[in-house]
This record gives C-alpha cells, sequence and structure tokens, in this order.
C-alpha cells in the first residue's frame, strides 16, 4: 500500500467533553485575576465600591428618615431620604388631583387591569382572544366610564383632575397599544407600490420623526384650539394622547420596516404563489417573522415612549414627575431632602416599569426562539 | 449551482397517466417580451403547453430561463405580448393573478417554507384560507401528501429541523395541497447535496407518472431524458430550440445548443 492510502476500521465513539476546572478559586482566578490587568481593575472596582457604598447607604438607609416619620426628624443637619415624606404623599403621587372619596375608582381600574395583562402576557394560559377582546375592547370603555364618571350615578371627575402615576400609565399605555398597529400599516404603506399611499406615509413618518415630541404636544394644546372652531374644545388628555400616540407610530413604523426588510423576498413569493392574497401574507408569514426580529427596537421604543410621557408635564397635565414636581413646593414638608428624595422616587418608579418590560421583552425573544443570546 | 448531473433514476417509468392533451391548452404565451429596466430579458416567446406536458427548459445562467417560468403565475411582470394560463389571461387585474395562481403550484430553489409555522401548517395555510377548506379536512390531506413525499412522521416539526431534501419535499406537498392543475419547478435540486437530490427527483417522478402538467427550469438532464416530453433550450432570453428528448441530446441543431451539451454531458 502507498503512504497515502488508509482506511479506517474502527469509528471513533462520541465521548463527554473534559469536565473544566470548578470551584470558587478557580472562579475568582479565571474571572477577577486572570492577569495583571484584570487584577488591577478588580482592585480598583473594589476601591470604588468601597468609597461608594457607604454614602449611598447612609443616605437611603442609616440617616434616612422611615415612613411614619415626622417633618421635624427630616429637618435634621445632615438627614438621609425623607421617606416619610414620600409615604405621606404618596397618594398625590398615584392619583393627582383625583377625589379622596372616589380613590376607589383608580383602584378598580389598576386591579381590573392587572387582572387582564398579566393572563395575556402569561404564554400558558389560555383563553387569550377572549383575555385580548376584554383588555383591549372592553377595558378601555370601562376605565373611561369609571375614571369620567357622569354615567351611572358616578360623580363626574373632568381629565384635569386626574394625576400622577395614573396618568402616566394611560398614556404609555394607550400610546403603546396604538403606536404598534399604526406603526404596522405605516411600514407597510412605505413599502407599498402605490405611490399615493407610499408618499403618504413617507411624508407622516418623516414629518412627526422630525419634530420633537414636545413640539408637537405645544402643538397640540397651544396651537390646535385656534384654528378649533369657538366654543369647541377637545379634551387636554385626549390631545396629549393622540399627540404621543402619532409621534410614537412614526417611530415604531420604521422599527418595523427593519423587520420587512429582513424578511427575504421568497417568502412574499412563496405566499404569492400560493394564492394568498396580500393581507394574508403580510398577516401569516411577513408580519409574525418581521416583529420578532424587531422585539428588542419595540420594546426599546415602549421604554422611552413610558419615559416620554414625563414630557406632558409641560402643557399642564400632572403626570408621575409632575405631581413629584408640583409636590416639592409644599411647605409643610419643607426639609433638605424633600425634593430629592421625591426625584429618587419618581426615577425608582419609572425605573421598575420600564425594567419590567426589558425584562419581559428578554424573556419573550427566548421563548419565540430568536434575537441575540445573552 | 449550474453543475449538471445525470443522477441516476433506477426504475422504470410507469407511463399508463402520462398523456399529453391534444386539444386541452393549459399554457398559451404568445410573443411575450419582458425587461428589466432596459435588460431585454425576454424576448418574442412563444410557447404553448398542453395539459399532461413534462417540460424541462435547460440553459446556461442568465438566460431567462427562470424569469420565464415566473412570469406563468406572475411574480414577474410581463410587458408585452399575451400569456394566457388555463384559459385566464395575466393582466395587471389582481383578481385574475389571484384566480392563476390557485391553479398553478411553484417550487422553488431554496424551499422558501415558511420557518415560524410547522409543517403541517405550512401545508394546510393555504387550504384553508385560500380555498376555504375547513382545518380537519385540510390537515387530513395535508398528512395525505406528505405519505406522498413519504415524510408524514415529520408534520409537527419546524422546517428547520429537516434536510434540505426534506424540505424541498415539504414544498412540493405545500402546493399539491392546493390541488394545482400546473406545476412550476424553477432549479428544484440546485440548493440541494448530493444525497438529497435523487430523493426530490423521485417526488417529481412520481408527479409526472400522476399526469400533472409540469414546468421544469432543471439541470437534471438524466430527468430531462426520461421524464420529459419535450425539452425547451434558452439563451439570451429566447427559445433556441426545442425536441423531444431523445433527439435533443443525441441530434442538437442550434451551435449554441451543441455547445452547451458538450459542456454539461461528458
Amino acid at each position: 500500500m502507498s503512504e497515502t492510502a488508509y482506511v479506517r476500521t474502527e469509528m471513533v465513539p462520541s465521548l463527554p467533553a473534559p469536565s473544566r476546572s470548578s470551584g470558587f478559586v478557580a472562579w475568582l482566578r479565571k474571572n477577577l485575576f486572570a492577569s495583571v490587568g484584570d487584577t488591577l481593575l478588580t482592585l480598583v472596582g473594589a476601591a470604588f465600591l468601597i468609597w461608594a457604598i457607604p454614602p449611598l447607604y447612609s443616605f437611603f438607609i442609616g440617616n434616612a428618615v422611615p415612613p411614619g416619620g415626622t417633618v421635624e426628624q427630616c429637618r435634621v443637619e445632615s438627614v438621609g431620604a425623607c421617606w416619610a415624606y414620600i409615604a405621606a404623599r404618596v397618594n398625590f403621587f398615584i392619583y393627582g388631583f383625583y377625589p379622596i372619596s372616589e380613590y376607589w375608582r383608580p383602584n378598580t381600574v389598576f386591579a381590573l387591569g392587572a387582572l387582564l395583562l398579566i393572563p395575556l402576557l402569561w404564554p400558558r394560559i389560555p383563553f387569550k382572544r377572549l383575555n385580548a377582546l376584554l383588555f383591549f375592547v372592553v377595558f378601555p370603555v370601562v376605565v373611561y366610564v369609571l375614571l369620567n364618571g357622569g354615567m351611572f350615578g358616578l360623580r363626574p371627575v373632568p381629565t384635569e383632575q386626574w394625576g400622577g402615576l395614573l396618568v402616566t400609565l394611560i398614556i404609555s399605555l394607550v400610546g403603546i397599544i396604538c403606536s404598534i398597529p399604526l406603526g404596522i400599516l405605516l411600514a407597510l404603506g412605505r413599502q407599498s407600490k402605490l405611490p399615493i399611499i407610499k408618499t403618504l406615509c413617507v411624508l407622516f413618518i418623516e414629518l412627526w420623526r422630525a419634530v420633537p415630541l414636545i413640539t408637537v404636544l405645544f402643538m397640540a394644546s397651544i396651537m390646535l384650539p385656534l384654528f378649533m372652531p369657538q366654543g369647541m374644545t377637545v379634551d387636554k388628555l385626549l390631545r396629549a394622547l393622540v399627540g404621543v400616540t402619532l409621534f410614537s407610530s412614526a417611530y415604531m413604523a420604521e422599527v418595523i420596516r427593519g423587520g420587512l426588510q429582513a424578511i427575504g423576498r421568497g417568502q412574499y413569493e412563496a405566499g404569492a404563489s400560493l394564492g394568498l392574497n396580500y393581507w394574508q401574507r403580510m398577516g401569516f408569514i411577513v408580519l409574525p417573522q418581521a416583529l420578532k426580529h424587531v422585539i428588542p427596537g419595540i420594546v426599546n421604543n415602549f421604554i422611552s415612549l413610558f419615559k416620554d410621557t414625563s414630557l406632558v408635564s409641560i402643557v399642564g397635565i400632572f403626570d408621575l414627575l409632575n405631581t413629584i414636581q408640583a409636590a416639592t413646593a409644599d411647605i409643610n414638608w419643607a426639609a433638605p431632602t424633600q425634593a430629592v428624595t421625591g426625584y429618587v422616587f419618581a426615577a425608582a418608579v419609572y425605573w421598575v416599569f420600564c425594567f419590567s418590560m426589558s425584562r419581559y421583552s428578554l424573556y419573550m425573544e427566548r421563548r419565540l426562539n430568536t434575537g441575540h443570546k445573552r | 449551482m449550474s453543475q449538471a448531473s445525470e443522477a441516476v433514476i433506477d426504475r422504470d417509468i410507469d407511463r399508463h397517466n402520462m398523456q399529453v392533451s391534444s386539444t386541452d391548452v393549459a399554457i398559451e404565451i404568445i410573443n411575450m417580451n419582458k425587461w428589466f429596466g432596459d435588460f431585454h430579458v425576454l424576448r418574442d416567446i412563444n410557447l404553448r403547453v398542453m395539459s399532461g406536458e413534462r417540460i424541462v427548459i435547460a440553459g446556461p445562467s442568465g438566460s431567462g430561463k427562470s424569469t420565464l417560468i415566473r412570469c406563468i403565475n406572475r411574480l414577474e411582470e410581463h410587458q408585452k405580448g399575451q400569456l394566457i394560463v388555463q384559459g385566464t389571461e395575466l393582466t395587471s387585474d389582481l383578481k385574475r393573478v389571484d384566480e392563476v395562481r390557485r391553479e398553478v403550484g411553484m417550487v422553488f430553489q431554496h424551499f422558501n417554507l415558511f420557518p415560524h409555522l410547522t409543517i403541517l401548517q405550512n401545508l394546510t395555510l393555504a387550504p384553508i384560507w385560500v380555498r376555504g377548506v375547513p382545518k380537519a379536512q385540510a390537515e387530513e390531506m395535508a398528512m395525505m401528501y406528505l405519505e406522498r413525499v413519504k415524510i408524514p412522521e415529520q408534520a409537527q416539526k419546524f422546517p428547520g429541523q429537516l434536510s434540505g431534501g426534506q424540505q424541498q419535499r415539504v414544498a412540493i406537498a405545500r402546493s399539491l395541497c392546493m390541488s394545482p392543475k400546473i406545476m412550476l419547478f424553477d432549479e428544484p435540486t440546485s440548493a440541494l447535496d448530493p444525497e438529497m437530490v435523487k430523493e426530490v427527483l423521485e417526488v417529481m417522478i412520481s408527479l409526472a407518472e400522476s399526469g400533472m402538467t409540469m414546468i421544469c427550469v432543471t439541470h437534471e438532464m438524466g430527468f430531462a431524458r426520461q421524464v420529459a416530453n419535450r425539452v425547451i433550450f434558452m439563451d439570451q432570453g429566447q427559445i433556441i430550440e426545442q425536441n423531444e428528448p431523445e433527439a435533443f441530446f443525441s441530434n442538437p441543431q442550434h451551435e449554441r445548443t451543441k455547445l452547451f451539451l458538450s459542456q454539461i454531458l461528458h
């Protein structure tokens, strides 16, 4: 036989992979002290934590006045966060100027919303269709009737009195829920072969994207009434809702367009060759894949929309941040850390909501087995 | 991609049902022309396909053969001439386009299965939504076709879990679920590993044996020889030569055809 000829007589069986070195010390060595540079960074990091943690601790916990404390305790020199103030004013932060005797109405809305939203987001729970119908169609009507009153013997509460977290949640939810379908339509329209539809969609998207949200809100609340016939008014909150929704749908459209472009021509063609019409092709084949691709971008928009709702304060709507801002003028609670504590509280509330959205989207991505692997 | 092979077809073909109708015209193409921008991609195409014909279109890449069959279900628009499929002339009228697409199945080089749907859902989507078939009945039919392409056990899997050959067989089954009168194949085996070409050709042969009208763009000359009743050779957007396979391979007339055949057959 020549040198190069070879015939295998036995197949190599598959063996388990070699076990990694493990244990705490190995972990430390691998992750913290792998090299001189790593060791140095570890030490710098440790030094930073030692420097930063004690003052933070004493501000937020150590020297802080716990809920139930008095304003006198908050007026002591070098006092920490005044949680007592937050606890005392928390109703204002949640309900704004909503009449205290009617708090049960927003509370019912919160409870109902959670009751409908949680099973909707939980994939394993059945009856999704009914659930969605209740949440997207019935719930908004109930919310309006309940909060606004004037029907079924409920005392009318004009939207000027709504406020706090309630308004922040209303604006964000309406913005999020309405901007998705609008964004889808705009994205599809932008890809349309029909010139009029395409031009309209491009104009809409480019117009709204190129204008700051503050401008949109100003226009909606100050300019719009000037063009309206005398005596006709549109509710201020409704105007803000429409402004935020349209603004966010333009952004949504561009994110979704990115997803549409990731779908190969073959998918459209396969759908067409089976005789599916345009809406069937989009609805069954293209959009399910495209939207899955852009979940991170869509949630990114949700998060930024949620925080942008704080801008409605400049047109005089008392959202969460604006109520907190307004409460800093409360001289009954005037204290060195009153304002700071309020803003920390606002930041914490925003963070909890945004972080939940972020985690939920990661969970959804993993479930749909797509997107970035962490 | 354009590598021709003579995959072994190691069985006798049952020609009992393979009859070409002499009266029933499936597709009529009259003086059809198409441009991509300024590029004249199809020039004066004239072709009449009778019911039951098995036509293989061959030719070098860029000769317009894929474009030609893509015009037949209007994935591409022609700009001049007439194209009549099953008695319906293709125009910009979307209703007619949908009508034609319902009757014409197509199999693509890259399968184009819907990756987010299971195999069964891939097969039942169009029957349910285009034909209005009840779900249970559509699934029953889908299973029947999956058995015909010999992969019923894969019904609940997703396309990404299947081999290329299996995916292409699913794609064929998916088209068949719409009970088409005509099947178009656009290089169905070109993206497959050599080991999988045979299983797809096998399905195509059995389809031919059932009497289906087929137009195949393919480099499988063995298939052309044994299954086709007519081979069409295209170059530069034109039909250069067409003949029965026997005569086409043994006695090509046009210089271009001779050159092509000498390069792909050894």
